[in-house]
């Protein structure tokens, strides 16, 4: 038993090791890419606007100050303005990254997730097992994502913020799938797990001791570049009026009345939500492009 | 060739019934009785007895055994019997058909110009690579998918309107009927939806650029002497465009889901905006008929695009 485990794991490379110096790490992370730093800190400070939202938002977003509708930016101590019932502007944005987070996050990792366990199980157990998942997520992957996100929408009814997530799981599934799969599938054939199948390594254990944790770095790539994705698409559903309940601060739903009625009398209104998306956006995406870099090299211009 | 079509195409015809059996499965069980749902109304007002339930029932044919009701239905689609709108009351198709070419038109249009101006982008960051020009083409090409296109559609309109009065149109010129107008009001909903496009198709050009600038028929071109300009247009260019086109064709599908956004910000007569008020009035014909042809659309579309890849490029058919 000792001897498997020992063969195993001297010859599984790649294995995601946590360094000890976490501020070293970082500051090589910082010189080698810039970029992603950047990108970085930008998701680290959106990441602390949500989890500390009460505390930082001056007011509270849902209030409704009528002497204050319209407030330009500034007025009122309403830094960037209030809405048509004058709510604050700025405190709305806060709890929004909160909503966008929420749904970005959870989607992707659950979609990431799914999309692995179908990749691994695609690839290692090959043959029928292969084929009739490949199918079914060319099914999928022949609606544009936006597509079927409303379509899963439009087939579950009302809107919230856990049918949005259902959506974008079902669109970022295949996607991780077909992405895993690959990788899985040059795993398979590698030394070390033809070593541990030698040994006599369960299939399980195959699984999850040596092919797993070397699509680790691959999931952490793909789920940061899609969190981005998933925000615009959020925001986008929000927008449209099929996601985030009306009334709450989503960046996309502040957008829907603000966009087409109100642009003329306080376009602050329009602007700010939109330059917040894209904010943390480009933020995950940076991130995303400068770890699939430093992870995971093979992936570079893909 | 035949095998690699042969094979291409036995692909195609069980991921088409996939397709299929998922809208109908999405679109015909999981919203619960359509009876109910059309007796009951929207706000679930509508008064009805267990009786007109099954006569319901009856006149829609959900009463029969599921596996029929599919069958049924995949002969009604292929017949082009789209049913009728339960919003509209009249058949789906003479909803859709008059909308299609504004779809079409808007992301033909969409297309041509990002991979215009995304693929001599790619070029010179592959050219420049790493160099402040290459930082400056991905930045630039990095924007275009950082902002939501609904956002920046509604600050196009806006700054239009403020800038020059212009004012969104409220009919719709058809393109063989008045060109100019027709392309003055797809214009700007056309080049928001090619910006959302462009990174990819510039990444995908970059990467491709740098892998063909690696080859040894480069090296080759360069001490032979040849200008710089030739080796990249005529040698590294030429071979890696190929790629660069079948991959963005494969994009074409983010493009028509663009189209949904555009066509509600811009007030244009197209398919998506049909969609989303499908959705709005719970209107399941309309719905299944929209991502049902569009989802085959993308389908017969990467058919072609494979098939025309493996025409082009023998490597791809003996690999």
């Amino acid at each position: 038993m000792s001897t498997q485990q020992g063969v195993g794991e001297a010859l599984s490379p790649g294995y995601l090791r946590i360094p000890g110096n976490y501020v070293r790490t970082i500051a090589d992370f910082s010189k080698r890419k810039p970029l992603g730093a950047v990108g970085g800190v930008i998701v680290a400070v959106v990441i602390i606007l949500a989890i500390f939202a009460p505390f930082i938002a001056p007011f509270d977003p849902h209030a409704v100050h009528p002497e204050y509708s319209w407030a330009a930016p500034g007025e009122g101590g309403m830094l960037l303005g209030a809405d048509q019932i004058g709510r604050d502007v700025l405190s709305r944005l806060i709890f929004g990254a909160r909503i966008s987070l929420y749904v970005g996050v959870v989607s992707v990792l659950i979609g990431a997730s799914v999309g692995t366990l179908m990749g691994v199980a695609s690839a290692y157990f090959g043959g029928k097992t292969d084929l009739t998942i490949q199918r079914v997520l060319d099914a999928l992957m022949a609606f544009p994502g936006i597509i079927l996100g409303i379509t899963v929408l439009a087939a579950v009814g009302e809107s919230s913020l856990e049918n949005v997530i259902l959506a974008l799981v079902v669109v970022f599934t295949p996607g991780a799938a077909r992405t895993i799969r690959a990788r899985a599938l040059s795993l398979k054939e590698t030394d070390f797990v033809l070593a541990a199948r030698a040994v006599g390594a369960s299939d399980w254990r195959i699984i999850l001791r040596h092919i797993l944790p070397n699509c680790l770095s691959l999931f952490i790539v793909f789920s940061t570049i899609t969190v981005g994705f998933a925000i615009i698409v959020e925001a986008t559903f929000s927008f449209l009026g099929i996601g985030a309940p009306p009334g709450e601060p989503s960046w996309g739903g502040m957008l829907t009345l603000a966009a087409s009625k109100y642009i003329e009398v306080a376009p602050w209104l329009a602007i700010f939500p939109g330059v917040a998306i894209a904010l943390v956006v480009f933020g995950f995406n940076l991130l995303g492009d400068a770890l699939r870099d430093v992870l995971d090299p093979r992936l570079r211009g893909a | 060739m035949g095998t690699y079509v042969i094979k291409r195409v036995s692909l195609f015809i069980p991921t088409l019934l996939l397709v299929g059996v998922m809208i109908f499965i999405m679109l015909r069980i999981v919203p619960g009785d359509p009876a109910f749902l059309i007796l009951a109304g929207d706000q679930a007002e509508g008064q009805f007895t267990e009786e007109d339930l099954q006569r319901m029932r009856k006149e829609l044919g959900t009463d029969r055994h599921i596996v029929v009701q599919f069958g049924d239905w995949v002969w009604h689609m292929m017949r082009g019997d789209f049913g009728e709108s339960w919003w509209y009351g009249q058949p789906v198709w003479d909803e859709l058909k008059e909308k299609f070419p504004t779809t079409l038109e808007l992301v033909v249009l969409a297309f041509v110009i990002g991979f215009g101006l995304a693929v001599p982008l790619g070029v010179i960051s592959a050219i420049r690579q790493d160099g402040w020009l290459d930082y400056a083409c991905r930045l630039f090409a990095n924007t275009g998918i950082a902002f939501p296109s609904f956002w920046v559609g509604i600050v196009l309109i806006y700054l239009l309107v403020k800038l020059f009065g212009w004012v969104p149109p409220l009919g719709y010129a058809k393109f063989w009927e008045d060109p100019l107008t027709n392309l003055s009001q797809m214009i700007f909903p056309a080049l928001v939806l090619a910006a959302y496009n462009m990174a990819f198709v510039a990444r995908v050009t970059r990467s491709a650029m740098l892998d063909v600038m690696r080859e040894d028929f480069i090296r080759t071109a360069h001490s032979k002497g040849l200008r710089e300009r030739v080796v990249i247009y005529r040698h590294a260019l030429k071979n890696a465009f190929l790629p660069i086109l079948t991959v963005s064709g494969w994009q074409v599908g983010r493009l028509i889901g663009g189209t949904v956004v555009l066509e509600t910000i811009f007030l244009m007569p197209g398919v998506g905006r049909t969609l989303i008020e499908g959705v709005a009035f719970r209107d399941f014909p309309i719905i299944q008929a929209v991502v049902l042809l569009i989802a085959v659309g993308v389908l017969i579309l990467n058919l072609v695009i494979d098939v025309l890849y493996a025409w082009l490029d023998p490597r791809i058919r003996y690999a």
